[in-house]
């Protein structure tokens, strides 16, 4: 029984729109595709050289399309990738966990501030790839300096944003939750993690980003198996086209990592919806 | 729970830090009965958010004493229930969870509190929203969204700073109407803060006006129109000439200086301490 008239009734949700695609777009965006191959495979063949760039050595599309499929079917295939995948779920994992751990307590709490910020401060603005002298020294498996690398090109990205997301969250709405009984620790649950997670997600999707980039620099240097280390070693054993393979994977690898990071963001903030 | 006795006793309250520092408050006393409609009017910055803010528990006085029933208001409490100018639901909750967010801190159990969140969003007019989130509703229907949170707490006090400033002309004399149709059935206490006289004029039994640096209470105005009250009370001739009697207070020092907003929480800039 209502006191007043109501609002207004529920609105119907819009019939959602069509995706489809329209196929003028479609063709322009696979001709450019195209085009980009097509103006690779001339520069081989007439093997063009610039002076300051040159086409000479590198392998041509076919060359290419020919060792991604031996590739496929080599049994060194999934070791390679199975490798890479491990370490950048060990190292993302540990930075996401100790990133977002950190984040929220020195962004909300000033005494964690104080003493956990120094630090850090005077770690970050050291490139991850730079340790990997450092980590060759310090862990006694070559293992645990790949993951170690990836976990500190992660951290402070992750870190980062998390502070900034916590420290931004509407004052107003942490005045609300306590004017309305909320104490303790439940202001991080209810309130400071979900208004930082927005924040909190790019700082995950941009540390998925450094860690492939730190992952397949370490593994250049010190792995046994992994696809940075396949890229490298082709390029030792001069089986070219494998260079270009290598870089491919690493680029899809990349962009499914981002993609993931970006579905799970969608799925745990589901308020955030229409807004884009 | 009922009562809801507001006793405020030489009220100071100073803001901002060091060379900043300025009173915005100074010796203010007023006492507010068990479920009277009472009106803050003054102008913007004069300090009557702050008071609001100071009974909320989000300000401290630098001087004086506060208390509802006796007890000394020392920090937010459910109790006393704070609607803001712009919503402050949380985004990322349902409308449904919103309401029950006072229950679920209390510890009641899932279902018991959507049942009630349920029938407050009946008591407010917005029965089929439950599911949506804050951004899916217009402001009028985040503002009764906000006030069914508050009320589900059954506050002592409700303390609202002007909710409904920042809507049309049309929603808000339809959200005064439901207001005063729900403090009818509740009979909690309201302090209400406006700037606009046919607001605190239409809505009050008491109004306090509030003059700027230091803010004090300048007048005081018992309004006895019959209740419940419609519209056209705004053209009852007594009305108009206690909104003349209020215009001249207001623009008394129609040539002082604009002053800075101020909010429940303190000035704009102010950030909340950990």
């Amino acid at each position: 029984m209502s006191a007043v008239l109501p609002a207004t009734t529920p609105l119907q949700s819009a019939p959602h729109q069509a995706s489809r695609l329209p196929l003028a777009r479609l063709t322009l965006q696979l001709s450019s595709l195209l085009a980009c191959l097509l103006l690779w495979q001339l520069a081989c063949a007439y093997r063009l050289n610039l002076g300051f760039v040159t086409f000479a050595n590198t392998p041509r599309p076919a060359e290419v399309l020919e060792a991604a499929l031996q590739l496929a079917q080599s049994p060194k295939l999934w070791p390679h990738l199975s490798s890479s995948l491990i370490r950048v779920a060990a190292g993302f994992g540990l930075a996401a966990a100790l990133g977002v751990a950190l984040g929220l307590l020195i962004g909300r709490l000033r005494p964690a501030r104080l003493s956990l910020l120094p630090p850090l401060e005077v770690l970050r603005p050291i490139p991850a790839v730079a340790w990997i002298p450092l980590a060759i020294l310090m862990f006694p498996s070559s293992e645990g300096s790949m993951i170690f690398i990836t976990f500190v090109g992660a951290l402070f990205p992750i870190l980062l944003n998390t502070i900034h997301g916590v420290q931004h969250v509407d004052a107003r709405l942490i005045a609300s939750a306590r004017g309305l009984g909320t104490r303790g620790w439940r202001l991080f649950t209810e309130v400071v993690a979900p208004g930082a997670a927005p924040s909190i997600v790019t700082g995950l999707s941009i540390g998925m980003g450094t860690c492939w980039f730190c992952l397949v620099t370490a593994e250049m240097i010190a792995g046994q198996y992994g696809i940075g280390y396949y890229t490298w070693e082709s390029y030792t054993v001069q089986a070219y086209p494998n260079i270009v393979v290598g870089m491919l994977v690493i680029g899809a690898l990349g962009m499914g990592s981002s993609a993931l990071i970006t579905w799970l963001g969608a799925r745990l903030m589901p308020w955030q919806g229409a807004k884009r | 729970m009922s009562a809801g006795r507001i006793h405020v006793d030489h009220l100071s309250i100073e803001l901002g830090e060091g060379a900043a520092r300025f009173e915005v408050l100074r010796d203010l006393s007023v006492t507010i009965e068990p479920g009277e409609f009472v009106c803050l009017l003054g102008p913007s910055g004069c300090g009557k958010s702050t008071l609001l803010g100071a009974l909320a528990g989000h300000l401290s006085p630098s001087q004086g004493r506060l208390s509802l029933d006796g007890e000394a208001i020392t920090g937010p409490d459910p109790d006393r229930g704070l609607v803001f100018q712009q919503h402050t639901l949380f985004p990322w909750k349902t409308v449904l969870d919103n309401v029950g967010y006072g229950l679920k801190m209390k510890g009641v159990p899932r279902a018991e509190r959507e049942r009630r969140a349920t029938e407050l969003l009946q008591l407010v007019g917005l029965q089929g929203f439950e599911r949506r989130y804050p951004r899916e509703l217009s402001g009028g229907m985040q503002q009764r969204v906000e006030i069914a949170r508050v009320l589900i707490n059954d506050p002592r006090v409700l303390l609202m700073d002007e909710p409904f400033g920042a809507l049309d002309a049309l929603t808000r004399s339809r959200m005064q109407e439901l207001l005063l149709a729900l403090w009818t059935r509740m009979r909690t206490t309201v302090v209400f803060v406006t700037h606009d006289i046919d607001e605190a004029l239409f809505l009050a039994d008491r109004v306090l006006v509030i003059g700027p640096r230091p803010g004090r209470i300048v007048e005081e105005l018992k309004l006895d129109f019959a209740r419940p009250r419609s519209a056209a009370l705004l053209t009852d001739p007594e009305f108009v000439q206690l909104k003349r009697r209020c215009l001249n207070l207001l623009r008394d020092d129609g040539h002082a200086p604009p002053l800075e907003r101020l909010t429940p929480l303190g000035t704009p800039r102010w950030r909340f301490a950990t």
